[in-house]
């Protein structure tokens, strides 16, 4: 008894450092002392679990623990800033295959889970197995996404039937294994069933809804460890479940605010009204003014506050270097210059705040939408960097817009907008930009990270 | 039946919690937030190790050796890689 609670006295202590860890992340400055918080807590569950007498055999956990730390450890020592969406995404999936395989070693072990009823084990199996693998394909089906490796995006009614059947299926097994746990068909089916599910929820979403599908699946990678801890009866399993499960939600509502859609929406890759009903191409004909980097140049001459709207397409042309060096020239010469992030910029919740920290910006120069939108009336230049949906004025001006009631960054109200671009091709929403034909509007057609590069040559030589 | 109360009242509440702090948190530390998050809900690991040290079953123990090696992933890798994000927030000029 002395024994499981000083187990139980340890697990409190980590879901406190958890506890204070994630407190540790209101504010940057606190931050990393929040992480080392977060992972004394870990360490002291994993040491004090090891004590457990239930535990006989060590061979199989070293061998555990040193192949996932190998591969956790080079996995995150190497992967490159513009490739974190697909790493959470990934590790989203391993925290519920974790779950879901305690959940099926806890099926082939019935009644040896002490101190806890047997209809408890057996539901909460059910339930962890069901989250936990759903997860784990749902985020391997976004890492492929993310990765670039899988393009099929299937959508329609057909697709929500299987989905829904496949749901179905898996709910329905769940019941009967929980009536009869002593079926291992059942329980395999239920994991087949969810795993299918995972897929079909995951696979109908498309380039700029990621956001909101990583945080849900954040989300549910915490459930799938809470609903593990009602497997074992162990409240710090519990408490940190809940505690990511509350985070990856909370993410998920403000990806949806920012996106003005609802999540049923995201999940079918629906984009409201067609987007076919807008009127393509034509208003772009004769309208667009272009400028070449040494015209662009002399914007930035004159320029007292200058602000930069990056967008995915940053991320893509790896331009955010070359943002930096151009907003330091700019600096060197008196100009404000200030970085407006929109929610949803980027694949994953605050992907833009990470790239921008990695090429040394300064946080304090980083202003979110709600900030930044009142400000753009004294911004001399905005420049708008492989953004585009987010920037439409559509969403503000046009109701019958496919996007209309989106909350966008008002980079119109500058008093010049470059917007540097590729192409006039459209953004994720499909739909054509009026910002590109505004009076104010100069395009600067090329990759971004030559654009910046140009500009800079240019500004230098004034 | 009493326990399961029990546990059910944990989890509300640390739901709760969970909100009231989340909340709090600056977007620009979102990124970070997931990758840290991520590798608290790691805690799984826990779970791994019991069903990989437990002897009777070799079937178990083999679904416990993977889930151990998952878990592991997530917890080193999450929160190594949370540590690499932010202390680039932290170098300022």
């Amino acid at each position: 008894m002395t024994a499981d609670s000083a187990i139980q006295a340890a697990y409190l202590i980590a879901a406190i450092l958890f506890i204070l860890g994630l407190k540790g992340l209101t504010s940057p400055r606190t931050a990393v002392r929040g992480n080392l918080m977060g992972a004394a807590g870990m360490l002291i569950a994993v040491l004090a679990t090891l004590t457990d007498r239930q535990i006989v055999s060590f061979e199989t956990i070293a061998a555990g623990l040193a192949v996932g730390a190998v591969i956790g450890i080079i996995w995150a020592v190497r992967v490159q800033m513009t490739a974190m969406p697909q790493l959470v995404a990934a590790f989203n999936g391993f925290g519920g295959g974790a779950s879901a395989l305690v959940a099926a070693a806890a099926a082939f072990l019935p009644g040896t889970i002490e101190g806890v009823p047997p209809i408890q084990v057996d539901i909460s199996v059910a339930l962890s197995a069901f989250i936990g693998s759903a997860t784990l394909s749902g985020s391997l089906v976004a890492w492929a996404k993310l990765q670039g490796i899988l393009w099929w995006q299937p959508r329609g009614l057909a697709l929500q039937l299987l989905s829904n059947a496949s749901a179905l299926t898996a709910v329905v097994l769940g019941g009967l294994y929980v009536l009869d746990p002593e079926s291992m068909w059942l329980f395999a089916g239920l994991c087949a069933g969810s795993v299918l599910y995972g897929i079909l929820l995951t696979v109908a979403v498309g380039g700029a809804d990621m956001p909101v599908i990583i945080a849900l699946l954040n989300s549910c990678s915490g459930l799938a460890a809470a609903a593990t801890g009602f497997v074992l009866g162990n409240d710090v399993l519990i408490i940190s479940g809940s505690l990511v499960g509350a985070s990856g939600f909370i993410l998920t509502q403000i990806m949806c605010k920012a996106m003005n859609r609802s999540l049923w929406d995201v999940l079918r890759g629906d984009l409201g009204q067609a987007a076919a009903a807008s009127p393509q191409g034509d208003i772009y004909a004769g309208r667009v003014k272009s400028a070449s980097p040494d015209e662009a140049a002399l914007l930035f001459d004159v320029a007292r506050v200058v602000t930069v709207v990056p967008g995915y397409g940053m991320a893509v042309a790896q331009a955010q270097h070359a943002v930096r060096d151009f907003a330091q020239l700019l600096e060197a010469r008196g100009t404000e210059v200030r970085y407006a992030i929109h929610p949803v910029a980027g694949r994953m919740p605050g992907h833009m705040n990470v790239l921008l920290a990695e090429a040394d910006v300064p946080y304090d120069r980083l202003y979110d939408m709600d900030t930044i939108n009142p400000m753009f009336n004294e911004c001399d230049v905005a420049i708008v960097l492989g953004a585009n949906d987010v920037v439409n004025p559509a969403a503000r001006d046009e109701p019958g817009s496919p996007i209309y009631g989106m909350p966008i960054l008002e980079v119109d109200k500058a008093q010049v907008v470059l917007v540097i671009k590729r192409s006039l091709s459209p953004g994720f929403a499909g739909i054509t930009n009026s910002l590109f034909v505004n009076d104010k509007t100069l395009m600067l057609f090329s990759d971004g990270k030559k654009a910046m590069q140009d500009l800079a040559r240019e500004v230098r030589d004034l | 039946m009493e326990s399961f109360l029990v546990s059910v009242t944990v989890f509300a509440l640390a739901v709760f919690v969970g909100f009231e702090i989340i909340t709090k948190i600056p977007s620009t530390l979102h990124t970070p937030l997931m990758s840290g998050s991520n590798a608290i809900s790691g805690i799984t690991v826990v779970g791994a190790l019991v069903a990989a040290g437990a002897s009777d079953s070799d079937v178990a123990r083999l679904l416990g050796f993977g889930a151990v090696v998952l878990a592991t992933v997530n917890v080193v890798g999450g929160f190594l890689i949370t540590n690499r994000m932010l202390a680039m927030f932290r170098k300022k000029k």
